[in-house]
């Protein structure tokens, strides 16, 4: 197992956000986490890059339970870890280039020769070449999150994170990303976890979708069995009615996991 | 209003008080931890920040010292005529522009400068996610970002402080001799005359407490912001008005312990 979550439980004050998650991520699958604003999905993906730390419950990636790691362990698993942050997160005082060698730098082991041909290389994967120079206050949003996107994978990571890549992004934007996701997926066989709440870029990308509600994974599919789910609280999100997720509140159906690579 | 509800709001206050104080001293651990952990992320970043917070806060406060030191020796005058000697007005301008106005005037105005731009750049890494961005590449943010920023500040403000005094002081003699009819000779037999060797280690202390207190301030209300612009904006403010708050204290602190 890539990436395994068990039990795992996450409150800010009284707010309690995550209530006991499981979710299973097998190596080289794109697993969409899906679910209500609020839900806690980018709370989830943050305890997977040990950016939290859980109440209770295992957080484990490449068999390393991640919040019982040392700072050395955490920043060696780090550098196989990818993250793609919603708003890319770019470091607005740097040029794109020098965003997208940080994880180099930090890896070590390259010259700056071949730094600055793995982020020429990078670059260009996502659609940027001759960006180095610019700025990321120069980017459109879409260029933005290419750029964050080229960031993640400069090092060579074997974990994307995703954390809504396609939000608030034109159809045509949404769709570079989407084939961009299965670019690194086909070409790198990186496994991830996608953040999203596009329902069509989750058919598109995923080998399954996990559907988030009331702080637990709820439904667990592949695409088709997203579509098929009879789950009235995965109908309310994939229709987008909201009447349907009003009737299907209190009782959080109990988690249905299918599809899963054995 | 229910009976208890005094002590509740007291009970909460002090708890938020012991949390806070908690969490600052989690914070100065941490920032000790990661000065002896990371040199080699924050070496090379330590001239970059010496120069953004101390060469570049230069303008500000020698223009603030200039005018501190015109200003000393007019009421210096003003109060002395026909009472005490002129040249001692060159005593008091030296005196108090060394032992207080050099170092806290300029730790007031830098506290807005220096640590409203470290609360407000660091708060908007955090709110935008670029702190977790540093962690998750593995980078400490501890050692990118607060280690260069405090070192630079702590080092750079004695150095400010020193040359704010000298301008301060070559004011206040320009002053005299232009304006209060003194000559060199006066000026000077006043500066000599109470000048001790301790008053410049007592104002390099006080600097050097001052540049601290600036930067871890600006640091941890950056790294503490919550929520968007708004937070930035509460994280600005609280800097500035705790580190002035604490430059006063300070001030006061190491007159009672040092003189």
């Amino acid at each position: 197992m890539s990436i395994e979550l068990r039990g795992l439980h996450k409150a800010f004050g009284r707010k309690k956000i995550l209530r006991g998650v499981d979710l299973d991520v097998e190596e080289g699958e794109t697993v969409s986490l899906v679910g209500f604003s609020g839900a806690g999905k980018s709370v989830m993906l943050k305890h997977i890059a040990g950016l939290l730390r859980p109440d209770a419950g295992t957080v484990k990636v490449d068999g390393l339970e991640v919040p019982k790691l040392e700072r050395k362990q955490l920043n060696a698993l780090r550098m196989n870890l990818g993250y793609v942050f919603q708003f890319a997160a770019l470091f607005d005082s740097m040029t794109i280039a020098e965003n997208v060698a940080m994880g180099l730098r930090k890896k070590g082991g390259s010259t700056e020769t071949q730094i600055r041909d793995r982020v020429r290389e990078s670059l260009a994967r996502v659609g940027l070449e001759g960006f180095e120079g610019r700025l990321p206050s120069e980017l459109s949003g879409g260029q933005r999150k290419r750029a964050g996107l080229a960031r993640a994978i400069a090092y060579g990571p074997k974990y994307l994170l995703y954390d809504e890549p396609t939000s608030g992004l034109d159809p045509v934007t949404t769709t570079v990303i989407d084939r961009l996701i299965l670019k690194m997926k086909e070409e790198l066989g990186v496994t991830s976890v996608v953040i999203t709440h596009d329902m069509e870029s989750a058919y598109a990308i995923s080998d399954r979708i996990a559907m988030l509600y009331e702080g637990r994974v709820v439904e667990v599919g592949t695409p088709d069995e997203i579509r098929a789910t009879r789950n009235p609280v995965v109908r309310a999100f994939i229709e987008g009615q909201p009447d349907l997720a009003h009737d299907a509140e209190a009782p959080a159906p109990a988690a249905a996991h299918r599809g899963r690579k054995e | 209003m229910k009976p208890t509800q005094p002590f509740t709001s007291i009970g909460s206050s002090t708890l938020g008080v012991f949390e806070g104080l908690g969490r600052f001293s989690a914070f100065v651990g941490e920032s000790v931890r990661a000065t002896v952990a990371g040199l080699t992320t924050w070496g090379p970043l330590l001239p970059v920040q010496m120069r953004r917070l101390g060469v570049n806060s230069l303008p500000i406060a020698l223009f603030l010292a200039a005018f501190t030191g015109i200003v000393l020796a007019l009421q210096a005058s003003y109060t002395f005529t026909g009472a005490i000697p002129l040249y001692f007005v060159g005593a008091l301008v030296g005196k108090t522009m060394i032992l207080e106005l050099g170092p806290v005037l300029t730790g007031l105005a830098l506290s807005g400068r220096i640590g409203a731009n470290i609360a407000a750049e660091i708060g908007t890494m955090r709110v935008s996610e670029q702190i977790d961005a540093l962690e998750t590449m593995a980078y400490d943010p501890m050692a990118y970002l607060v280690v260069p920023r405090v070192l630079a500040g702590t080092l750079m403000l004695p150095v400010i402080v020193i040359l704010s005094n000298v301008v301060g002081i070559t004011m206040g003699w320009l002053t005299a001799l232009q304006m209060l009819d003194m000559s060199t000779q006066q000026f000077i037999r006043g500066l000599r005359l109470f000048y001790v060797p301790f008053d410049i280690t007592y104002s390099v202390i006080k600097s050097l407490s001052f540049g601290l207190v600036i930067t871890v301030i600006g640091c941890y209300q950056g790294f503490h912001t919550q929520g968007g612009a708004e937070g930035v904006g509460v994280a600005t403010t609280r800097a500035v008005v705790t580190a002035g708050m604490l430059i006063l204290v300070l001030d006061a602190f190491w007159a009672m312990v040092l003189l």
